[in-house]
């Protein structure tokens, strides 16, 4: 229904994560537990990112389209818009 | 990043005590928990130790305070736990203990047994009173009309009015077990019959059973018969029915007489109030120290078999301990002994060792769960590289995964994090059931695994099975139903029909966040999802299976193994990633060139990659990339190329080094264990790669069963509640909610989430942990003084 550009999300999702993954530990306080919170804040990041990632690439390009039963077609097409 | 990385450097040192200052020593280590001894007399049996008479005392100790622990329990009364710890006696002091303790248990002893035989007295001159009392209802003369009804069976005529009959009647009085009246009355009847006259009355008050404790409403009976014989049967059925039997004194005189009589020495019995106070005050005092003396003994014990541990040198005149301390930790050992030493005589000697020390690895509460995870399935050996502070992002990542749903995982997250803030409170400390210790103790372990699941149920787009549009869907139904001219007329002949992303304007883009919620309403929605989930799986299983290899460089670097990074490292990388990093790369290529456009002669990738290996090629399959051909060619070739590297590099290279003249034995054998071994490495390794790949499969398995049964779930149960829209609906609503929320908890959270949890856990320690962790050490367990468990 709506354009949805494929440029915006990733690059804000890419800040998003970046910043959790590499600019956050330059900010963890030193104390004892400064390394296991550094693993912890990239393996996040990493971990997130890249599930993200698979889910809007697997939808940029689709091969096929979905296929609705007709009350879900007439509801979309004269209820949703 | 501290221990948590690898495990802590331990050393093998010596500790040399002085007689005099060992105990203390000992005491004063034991306090902080530092060192692990190890039993330096492993031949001696336990009898002909050096200590053994002291640790014989400690138990006959432990077996007086059992003793005072039981008498407390059974007056009533629970032992406090012990509010601070008390260290360990000296000797002089132990033995005060000691005489306290007997002293107090054989006054307990006295004192309980003049009190039992005090109440047993009261309670038989009680019993008495109360047969002679009850007995005066039937014998006393007849009041007249005005007798109350229901005074027992039947009025026996007094004697005094039938003195003409010229026969004697006697009595048998006594009490007997409600329970065993009827039983005693017919065979009273069948023995004796028309020869007696009995009667039964229950007692005013329930007294307690000698036998067992319990409080009984005794029956009271009144037998009067005429005739010797007959006296003497019923005193033998009155025995075997295990009546207590009272004279019954005939004259009404001599009754009243023996009342008052029993009534006095009931009342001379006033000393029992007396014991019955001692006793309270004995129980008092042995409540108040009976805590810290069984801490006291307990660590006075665990002392004494510490030191029998040690080995007496005769010259040195002092005992030598073997212990595992860590390397950190030696200098706060030197302050212990200091401080437990007399005359600062006791000092700590490191010694060098090529045992493998046992592993430490210092954890607080929230990194303990993470690393029990890892521990369950083996200790990692002496400092290798530890797999859990990776875990406790990775196990819940791969756990949510499976669980992929915003309501279940909020659920779960908002059940762990009650636990985590009221962590401190001791009702929920002390539960005694395992299965809520065991969720306790995982509670960080579950916040992070709800926490994730949400995450992953924002981008499957489910919230208990239903979908949310958060931003608006991105097919547009208009334009298709507009483009193929679909009107109500059309729509209502065909059930079913698809939208053509080849039509412009039908797909607008990708969804920015998680997976488009008009798929939800798909009914060839499992089609697209399927594939997602499986590329999904083996994506995210080859970069955690890469990350486990990676891992491993850590460990040949660390220990000086160097020559392991280009003869394995390199080849496992190369094989790794030219077949498997090469179908990651496949799937994300496949993904950004190729459209609806080209959807029919879209190629499929699982032909395209059984034809590499097979070096065959499908005419109907289209390449992927001009020159995918001989690109894979080259990769099939470096990744068999690096299969023999890995199988003979190792060994070779060991073999040459031995060659090498500073050696002097050639070791022939070791060979064929060290080649052994690595064959069987390199063959693990490489199948490896192949059905580990295909094992993170289940990934996807369990997201589509999560899926499937919360979307049963939701339409065979939830979706009646809504059938009426009127009041009647309303109230119908209630009992549907309710069996949803219970199967809810039941099936999805409790079940689906124990399973995802199992393989979770198997895939962290079979796929990722077999790719660079030995896991083979045993754990540091420094010699501590234990809190005190009063059961």
């Amino acid at each position: 229904m709506t354009a949805h550009s494929f440029a915006l999300p990733l690059v804000l999702c890419s800040a998003f994560w970046g910043l959790v993954g590499i600019a956050a530990p330059w900010f963890v306080p030193k104390g004892p537990n400064r390394g296991v919170i550094i693993t912890m804040l990239v393996t996040t990041a990493v971990c997130c990112y890249l599930f993200w990632l698979i889910a809007i690439l697997a939808q940029a390009n689709p091969l096929f389209g979905p296929q609705l039963k007709n009350e879900t077609i007439w509801g979309g097409r004269f209820l949703w818009e | 990043m501290g221990s948590l990385f690898r495990s802590e450097e331990v050393c093998l040192a010596q500790l040399f005590l002085q007689s005099a200052s060992a105990y203390s020593c000992i005491s004063e280590l034991g306090e902080r928990g530092l060192l692990e001894f190890r039993d330096l007399n492993p031949k001696v049996s336990p009898f002909q130790r050096r200590f053994v008479g002291e640790v014989r005392r400690c138990e006959e100790m432990e077996k007086t305070f059992t003793f005072l622990q039981q008498e407390l329990r059974a007056a009533g009364r629970l032992p406090a736990p012990c509010p601070e710890s008390p260290r360990a006696p000296a000797a002089r002091e132990a033995l005060r203990v000691q005489e306290q303790s007997e002293q107090l248990a054989q006054e307990l002893r006295e004192v309980s047994r003049s009190r039992s035989s005090l109440r047993d007295r009261l309670r038989d001159l009680r019993q008495h009173l109360h047969v002679l009392r009850e007995g005066q209802r039937f014998t006393s003369l007849p009041v007249g009309p005005g007798v109350p009804a229901g005074l027992g069976r039947e009025p026996i005529l007094d004697p005094s009015l039938h003195h003409h009959l010229d026969r004697k009647i006697n009595f048998v009085a006594g009490v007997i077990h409600p329970w065993r009246v009827t039983a005693f009355e017919r065979l009273l009847w069948r023995a004796c019959r028309g020869y007696l006259v009995a009667s039964f009355v229950e007692m005013p008050e329930p007294m307690e059973d000698p036998a067992t404790g319990e409080s009984i409403t005794w029956v009271i009976f009144l037998i009067s018969y005429w005739g010797e014989q007959i006296g003497q049967k019923i005193r033998k059925i009155s025995n075997c029915f295990h009546c207590q039997v009272y004279g019954y004194p005939e004259s009404e005189a001599s009754r009243t007489e023996a009342i008052t009589r029993l009534h006095g020495q009931i009342q001379e019995l006033s000393t029992l109030e007396e014991t019955e106070k001692y006793l309270a005050e004995v129980l008092d005092k042995v409540a108040q120290v009976l805590p810290t003396w069984r801490v006291q003994v307990q660590k006075m014990k665990a002392i004494y078999l510490v030191l029998n541990q040690c080995s007496f040198d005769v010259t040195k005149k002092c005992l030598i301990a073997e212990v595992w301390c860590p390397v950190r930790d030696l200098t706060q050992v030197q302050d212990a002994l200091r401080q437990g030493s007399v005359s600062g005589s006791c000092f700590v000697q490191r010694v060098p060792t090529t045992e493998s020390p046992p592993t430490l690895i210092r954890t607080n509460k929230f990194t303990a769960g993470f690393q029990s995870i890892v521990d369950a399935y083996g200790v990692a050996s002496y400092q290798e590289v530890n797999p859990a502070p990776y875990a406790i992002i990775t196990f819940p990542f791969i756990f949510a995964i499976m669980f992929g749903d915003v309501g279940h995982g909020l659920l779960m997250f908002l059940f762990a994090l009650w636990m985590v803030l009221y962590e401190d409170s001791p009702r929920l400390r002390q539960g005694t059931n395992e299965i809520w210790l065991t969720f306790f103790e995982g509670r960080y372990l579950i916040l992070l695994m709800g926490a994730f699941s949400i995450y992953t149920g924002f981008i499957y787009n489910e919230c208990f099975s239903k979908a949310t549009a958060i931003f608006p869907s991105a097919w547009s139904v208009a334009t298709m139903a507009n483009h193929s001219s679909w009107s109500s007329a059309y729509l209502a002949t065909h059930p079913s029909l698809t939208l053509d992303p080849n039509v412009t304007g039908v797909f607008q883009g990708p969804y920015p966040f998680g997976i488009d919620p008009i798929w939800s309403l798909a009914t060839n929605h499992l089609n697209f999802l399927n594939s997602f989930k499986m590329k999904m799986s083996v994506v995210l299983g080859i970069v955690h299976m890469g990350f486990g290899v990676m891992l491993g460089v850590f460990n040949h670097v660390h220990f000086q193994q160097r020559h392991r990074l280009v003869l394995e490292f390199l080849p496992e990388m190369i094989f790794l990633l030219a077949l498997f990093g090469y179908l990651v790369f496949l799937i994300f290529y496949k993904w950004i060139k190729f459209s609806a456009a080209d959807s029919r002669v879209a190629p499929s990738i699982l032909i395209h990659f059984i034809d590499m290996f097979l070096f065959t090629s499908n005419a109907e399959n289209l390449p992927l990339y001009p020159g995918q051909v001989p690109v894979q060619m080259v990769l099939v070739v470096l990744a068999l190329a690096s299969v023999p590297v890995l199988l003979l590099g190792t060994p070779l290279y060991q073999w040459c080094r031995q060659r090498a003249p500073r050696t002097v034995r050639p070791r022939a054998h070791d060979f064929a264990e060290i080649f052994m071994h690595q064959a069987i490495h390199t063959i693990e390794y490489c199948l490896g790669c192949v059905s580990n790949t295909a094992s993170y499969l289940r990934l996807w398995a369990l997201s589509l069963a999560h899926a499937q049964l919360s979307e049963v779930l939701w339409s065979m149960v939830m979706r009646n509640g809504f059938v009426g829209l009127s009041y009647v609906g309303g109230v119908v609503l209630v009992p549907v909610f309710a069996a949803f929320a219970v199967l809810t908890v039941a099936i999805l959270l409790v079940m689906e989430g124990l399973s995802a949890f199992l393989h979770a856990l198997r895939l962290h320690w079979v796929e990722f942990q077999n790719k660079f962790y030995v896991g083979a050490g045993y754990k540091l367990c420094p010699f501590a003084f234990a809190p005190d468990t009063w059961e």
